[in-house]
């Protein structure tokens, strides 16, 4: 029982980010129909900058965690959106009406564009962090000795995500960005007849969609300590799972997607395997694909000539 | 038009080109600035990083990107008033080749034949050469999958592996030769294909790849592992040579056999083996290129066609769209696994390392560069990019790197391959009769 809650709450840690990571595959799934590969590597950088910024707030001698934490966050977010934008503007934006699979590969190439990139210019050696969010919060302790604790961090992180999860929800449901991507999501070419810009929606929508990874490699920079240029690669296809398990396209369907395969996750390495946890989730994908292939909360697709 | 046309280009307006150029060098500087300006690097003798400074780095990118801008700007101003044509050199360069496709293959087959016995053939060159008709074999195999039945396989390399592993388990456990094995490693290749094509062909074309990539990961976390029956990391070793019609290729043969140089009276020599091996993979390269070419041509060949180009009219026209499509990846991945048990048989060892996704990608994009569908580009595409990194250590390191960046620009300009030509099958008026 207490290794359960104790599970429970590393895979709704885990669970956050992948789930703020499979928003930018499902609102881009729902807008223009295509798999972002590259995104797994938008988030990379993002862990990228925000460890480059921890260490250049160390050399500025900016020492109190709490604006250490907002500054960093901050200029990941906007360095990695810019990121998100050029490669749509590059690599994405001059597919539009070609073959199928076009914007696929392309992206391909953009995703192993981005983590040769990284590993010319950073290096291939794995970078560790020291700990900045430091303590943990004992919960209870169970008759047999073992504690469930919750670290700051892990509160940080879920708080964290929740708020963005709420702001990000308030964007889509009120604000006119938010209106012009619904009706992109529902008919890219009627939305242009209304006057929506769609290039610029995209554009957006792309992102924020990298903004929101740029949240999860920052993340995943405080909670694991360690990165490399190989991260986005396995991150960005679990992401992906989630974002089909809970419905490709459906926003609440990629974080509910999210926090399952970070609970699956979590329970499978905790009571089975540790190394085969990936497989796990791989497998997961093969069967949502299979049985449920519109996904927990996701409309089903409509194919016409 | 033609007006507009004219103001355009004889009023060179030079404000927003520069204000276009200033706004590109200023996301370089934004995108570049914390990534190759300040590199993390480990503190000397202590725990944790420190952080490079390279202000260079990020003035040459942002001045490149600045001056390309600027002069992209400029060449889309005086290409303005004139109507979008594409590139002539490179089209009529595409049709000549695909004139002279035929001469061409055969000049390119006989020209394999014999580069082992050229004067510049040493052992470093033939063994470039095998690896280059391995990712020539194993293009050509991914070619009946993407460019063919147009099904984008992004784990490839999982039947690679399942052959090369097949060939080396039974090798290790059962005494199987390579000439024993090779059929069944194919087999099991096919046989895996049609496990894991059976349940995901129904879906939509990129959630197929998707898939495809979780198994190509998938068997390689398997293999690595499953320890006790594959080696784990450490893989498998000693994996038999092919041998001649039964005649090893060693300096000693065992008690009562003939090897190769005593059968044919020659001096022993370690390359005897390396030119056998080539000329193995050639043929098998070969075998590979005439079947795919005749498949074409049956009905199976044209309905993996049709689907590729759409999938509701084969519906609707009666062809079985999940049959006909997994015959294309069981065969796609028989030839998989024909070149995977070549492979080990050739290094005599192998770990799951051979076998990431990088290889599935340099798969793909030899497919994708030769343009999807052409016999003749993925030769062209396994050499260039074979061959690239052996020109030198920078071109080495950089290889993935352009790459990723041929891939996106392919698709951006020539999205049907470099030097992709096509003639129509049939056409409503006769050639040059101008309708």
């Amino acid at each position: 029982m207490e290794y359960f809650v104790q599970q429970l709450i590393n895979g709704l840690t885990l669970g956050a980010i992948y789930g703020l990571i499979a928003i930018g595959y499902t609102m881009v799934y729902g807008i223009i129909g295509m798999i972002n590969f590259a995104h797994g590597e938008i988030y990379m950088i993002g862990a990228f900058v925000s460890i480059i910024g921890f260490l250049v707030m160390g050399l500025a001698g900016i020492t109190w965690v709490p604006l250490a934490l907002l500054i960093v966050l901050v200029c990941t977010m906007v360095v990695t959106a810019l990121y998100g934008w050029t490669v749509e503007r590059l690599a994405y934006r001059p597919l539009r009406g070609s073959f199928r699979l076009a914007p696929l590969i392309s992206a391909i190439g953009m995703s192993i564009f981005l983590q040769n990139y990284v590993q010319l210019t950073q290096g291939a050696r794995v970078k560790p962090l020291q700990p900045i969010v430091t303590g943990v919060l004992p919960l209870f302790t169970s008759p047999g000795g073992f504690t469930v604790q919750i670290s700051y961090l892990q509160i940080f992180i879920i708080l964290l995500t929740v708020v963005l999860m709420a702001v990000f929800t308030y964007m889509i449901a009120a604000t006119p960005l938010g209106r012009s991507q619904r009706a992109c999501q529902q008919d890219l070419g009627m939305a242009a007849l209304v006057g929506v810009d769609v290039d610029r929606t995209i554009s957006l929508t792309f992102v924020t969609g990298a903004a929101l990874a740029a949240v999860a490699g920052f993340m995943v920079t405080l909670y694991y300590g360690v990165i490399d240029f190989y991260i986005g690669f396995l991150a960005g296809i679990k992401a992906f799972t989630a974002a089909v398990l809970g419905g490709i396209g459906s926003l609440p369907g990629a974080m509910l997607g999210g926090l399952l395969i970070g609970l699956i996750e979590a329970f499978f390495s905790g009571y089975f395997s540790v190394e085969y946890k990936d497989v796990a989730v791989f497998i997961m994908l093969v069967l949502v694909l299979i049985f449920l292939p519109t996904g927990l909360l996701g409309r089903p697709e409509v194919e016409k000539v | 038009m033609a007006a507009i046309a004219e103001t355009a280009t004889s009023r060179l307006q030079l404000g927003p080109i520069f204000r276009d150029a200033v706004l590109a060098a200023l996301v370089a500087l934004v995108l570049s600035g914390p990534i190759m300006g300040l590199q993390t690097a480990d503190a000397s003798g202590g725990q944790g990083l420190v952080l490079n400074f390279r202000p260079a780095w990020v003035l040459w990118t942002v001045g490149v990107v600045f001056v390309g801008r600027l002069l992209l700007g400029f060449w889309w101003a005086h290409r303005a008033g004139r109507a979008v044509e594409t590139p002539r050199a490179l089209k009529a360069l595409g049709a000549f080749l695909a004139r002279i496709e035929t001469p061409l293959g055969y000049a390119g087959v006989g020209f394999a034949i014999a580069l082992p016995f050229l004067w510049f053939a040493d052992r470093y060159v033939i063994d470039v050469a095998t690896t280059v008709l391995i990712y020539v074999m194993l293009g050509w195999g991914l070619n009946v999958v993407v460019g063919l039945a147009g099904l984008l396989d992004l784990g490839y390399v999982a039947f690679y592996a399942v052959g090369a592993y097949s060939f080396a388990l039974l090798a290790h456990h059962f005494q199987f030769t390579f000439w024993e094995a090779l059929p069944l490693a194919g087999a099991f290749a096919a046989f895996f294909g049609i496990v894991l094509g059976f349940p995901v062909l129904r879906l939509r074309g990129d959630y197929l790849a998707i898939v495809t990539l979780g198994f190509g990961e998938i068997i390689r976390i398997v293999l690595i592992n499953w320890w006790h029956v594959t080696g784990g990391p450490n893989g498998i070793s000693n994996i038999p040579r092919p041998s001649f019609f039964g005649m090893p290729f060693q300096r000693n043969a065992p008690e009562g056999v003939t090897t190769f140089h005593q059968f044919f009276g020659l001096e022993f020599s370690p390359e005897h083996r390396i030119i056998f091996l080539y000329f193995v993979i050639l043929a098998l390269a070969l075998i590979t290129n005439l079947f795919t070419l005749r498949l074409r041509r049956l009905p199976i060949g044209r309905a993996w066609e049709a689907l590729r180009e759409d999938e509701i009219a084969c519906r609707a026209l009666g062809i079985n769209p999940t049959n006909t499509k997994l015959s294309a990846f069981a065969i796609g991945a028989m030839l998989g696994g024909f070149a995977g048990a070549f492979f080990a048989t050739r290094q005599g060892f192998i770990s799951p390392e051979s076998f990431t996704f990088i290889e599935s990608a340099i798969i793909l994009a030899i497919v994708v560069l030769g343009g999807m569908g052409s016999q003749t580009g993925v030769v062209l595409a396994a050499l260039v990019l074979v061959t690239l990194p052996e020109f030198g250590r920078q071109f080495a390191e950089f290889r993935m790197l352009l790459f990723g960046a041929a891939m996106v620009a392919i698709m951006v300009w020539r999205p049907r391959g470099l030097l992709a030509y096509r003639e129509p099958s049939i056409r409503l008026h006769r050639k040059g009769s101008g309708a």
